[in-house]
């Protein structure tokens, strides 16, 4: 286990590091750079801000450069739009955000996916197991600015219950982290009902039946654990999921996290945010399909023994 | 035949057919039944709510919404079929090379699909946007790239499993190229999950081009989609919910009816696929 783990690791660290080189150069050639204003600067200053940002020096030295600087000190340099900011400064301040956005999203999705799957898996071909899966496939065909409006109008602007905007206290949150939640919320109950009616035609469920438990014993209790591990096992890209959601949650609602600042250093060309962000996104997916993956092979004796 | 028949007991499925063929037609025919041009401004009559002139309203330049939903279909709907096949095309070579050739044009391969996957979908179809532009073919491009792997992950896997079948070792044997083994003898087997992928992967583009338009960083004018006009309406959403509401609403029917479409060909086609949505 220890030594899986460990090469799943050590296996991540050159595709994070293919993934920083590629943005680097796609970035940077092309058209465009964060100094490019509609007034246009004299040449001194440009040439000085050119040079704070190495940009005056050849291509490849400025990506030694900025290796040097992300590898050895973990420094991602100053943002080139907000200038006097440390990209790592602007980071620590919006991945709680966005992490807290994005967790509470998850735990409301699986809270109310899995029992909706078993529901309909239960009761399968009834009225209630097309009502579920109705509402599974709306959450992933709705879009969520449509869904966000609709929330805003008639909880913040109709009943004026929940603030429509910002990040501030719990109340401004429950209308983002249900937006959010929807989409993978569909995904979880349609596996966990897949996953649950293979499970109910397995010999140890007959077995369970057989021995006179109740259906729903034989469901809540000895199905439920073994359809969870395919749910399990797409945690990982629902996270990355959840990630690019954000982007679009983050600008409905003014909320301050990672997404935000990623959208505008994509349109404000600027480059050591943009390259910050995108790493830390990498990393944070690669990071979570490990967490999943080992998670799978610990719930999963199979999968473990199978790759070792 | 008999297969026609088991798909029109799939009621949703069949009405979802129906309804895209509807929708695609008035997009088609949208100059022909729509009184008013998309760009057609009026001033007199900025920001008005439905009415019988007007079935969707008007927006702050006082242009019809209902013409704009039609013409704003016909990019959303293109975008969505022309993304899905240029991304069948690339993983389906991408998939039927690796899965044949094995070795290291396999491992080669795959470790560029796995570089695709780790990014965020939506993160680098707007990485790819900066290099390609925010034209009709750079949102096509950024967003056939981003989403190919699935489907060369799917083939790889599929014709894996199938050079080990005796039809393909018999071809093999009887001296019949590797290009004609794939092309002629393999692949023709896989059209059912190729077919059912398709219809999951248009959702997800036009899904993923209104985002990026939501977002200001699709397609520019004067081109406009569902997502611009959402974008737009969004920004009135307090005052003038409709322009939210009726471009918002349009997509989600059609998102459905992609998904329900999807449900019920992957029950005829491809009945072992265990494969939900578009992801």
């Amino acid at each position: 286990m220890i030594n899986y783990a460990f090469r799943r690791i050590l296996s991540a660290i050159p595709t994070l590091f293919l993934l920083a080189t590629l943005v680097f150069f796609l970035l940077r050639l092309a058209p465009g750079g964060p100094f490019d204003t509609d007034r246009v600067n004299p040449p001194e200053v440009q040439a000085n801000l050119e040079k704070q940002f190495d940009l005056d020096k050849p291509l490849p030295q400025q990506y030694a450069n900025w290796m040097k600087s992300v590898v050895f000190h973990g420094d991602f340099k100053n943002s080139m739009i907000y200038t006097d900011t440390p990209v790592t400064e602007m980071i620590r301040d919006s991945l709680p955000v966005s992490l807290a956005l994005g967790g509470l999203a998850l735990v409301l999705s699986i809270l109310i996916g899995v029992p909706l799957g078993c529901i309909s898996a239960w009761k399968q071909n009834t009225w209630m197991d097309s009502s579920a899966m109705f509402i599974a496939v709306s959450g992933v065909s709705i879009p969520s600015y449509l869904l966000a409006s609709i929330l805003v109008l008639v909880f913040s602007l109709g009943l004026q219950w929940l603030p429509p905007a910002l990040w501030e206290g719990p109340s401004s949150a429950v209308l983002p982290v249900i937006t959010l939640a929807l989409r993978p919320m569909a995904i979880v109950a349609r596996l966990t009902r897949a996953s649950m009616i293979e499970a109910l035609t397995s010999d140890y469920v007959r077995t369970a039946y057989s021995k006179g438990l109740t259906s729903r014993v034989v469901i809540f209790k000895h199905a439920l654990k073994n359809s969870l591990i395919p749910v399990l096992a797409i945690m990982g890209p629902m996270v990355a999921n959840l990630v690019t959601g954000s982007f679009i949650v983050e600008n409905i609602f003014q909320i301050p996290g990672l997404g935000k600042h990623f959208v505008g250093a994509i349109l404000n060309r600027d480059f050591n945010l943009a390259m910050g962000v995108t790493l830390i996104f990498g990393l944070f997916v690669v990071i979570c399909t490990l967490v999943t993956d080992l998670a799978s092979a610990w719930a999963d004796p199979r999968i473990r023994l199978g790759e070792d | 035949m008999k297969k026609f028949k088991k798909f029109l007991k799939h009621r949703l499925a069949t009405i979802s057919l129906v309804f895209l063929i509807l929708i695609s037609s008035m997009a088609a025919l949208a100059p022909v039944i729509t009184k008013y041009s998309y760009e057609e401004q009026n001033i007199h009559q900025k920001l008005e709510t439905p009415s019988g002139d007007h079935w969707m309203g008007t927006d702050s330049l006082g242009r019809d919404t209902y013409s704009r939903i039609l013409y704003g279909a016909r990019m959303s709907l293109a975008v969505g079929v022309l993304t899905a096949l240029f991304a069948l095309t690339l993983g389906t070579l991408t998939g039927a090379v690796a899965g044949y050739r094995g070795g290291w044009v396999d491992h080669l391969l795959m470790r560029v699909v796995d570089l695709v996957t780790i990014f965020p979908s939506l993160l680098l179809a707007i990485l790819l946007t900066v290099y390609l532009g925010r034209g009709f073919v750079g949102i096509l491009l950024a967003l056939g790239i981003t989403a190919w792997v699935t489907q060369a992950r799917l083939v790889r896997n599929q014709i894996i499993q199938a050079k080990e079948m005796a039809y393909v070792e018999s071809a093999r044997a009887i001296g019949v190229s590797s290009f004609f083994v794939v092309a002629r003898h393999i692949l023709p087997n896989l059209w059912g999950p190729i077919i059912v992928s398709l219809t999951f992967q248009i959702p997800t583009n036009i899904m993923a081009e209104s985002f990026l338009s939501f977002l200001g960083l699709g397609l520019q004018p004067p081109y406009s989609s569902w997502g611009t006009l959402a974008s737009e309406g969004f920004r009135a959403m307090r005052s003038y919910p409709h322009l939210i509401i009726f471009p918002g609403t349009v997509l989600f029917i059609t998102m459905l009816a992609f998904n329900y479409l999807g449900d019920g060909l992957r029950d005829l086609l491809d009945p072992r696929s265990k494969r939900d949505f578009a992801n």
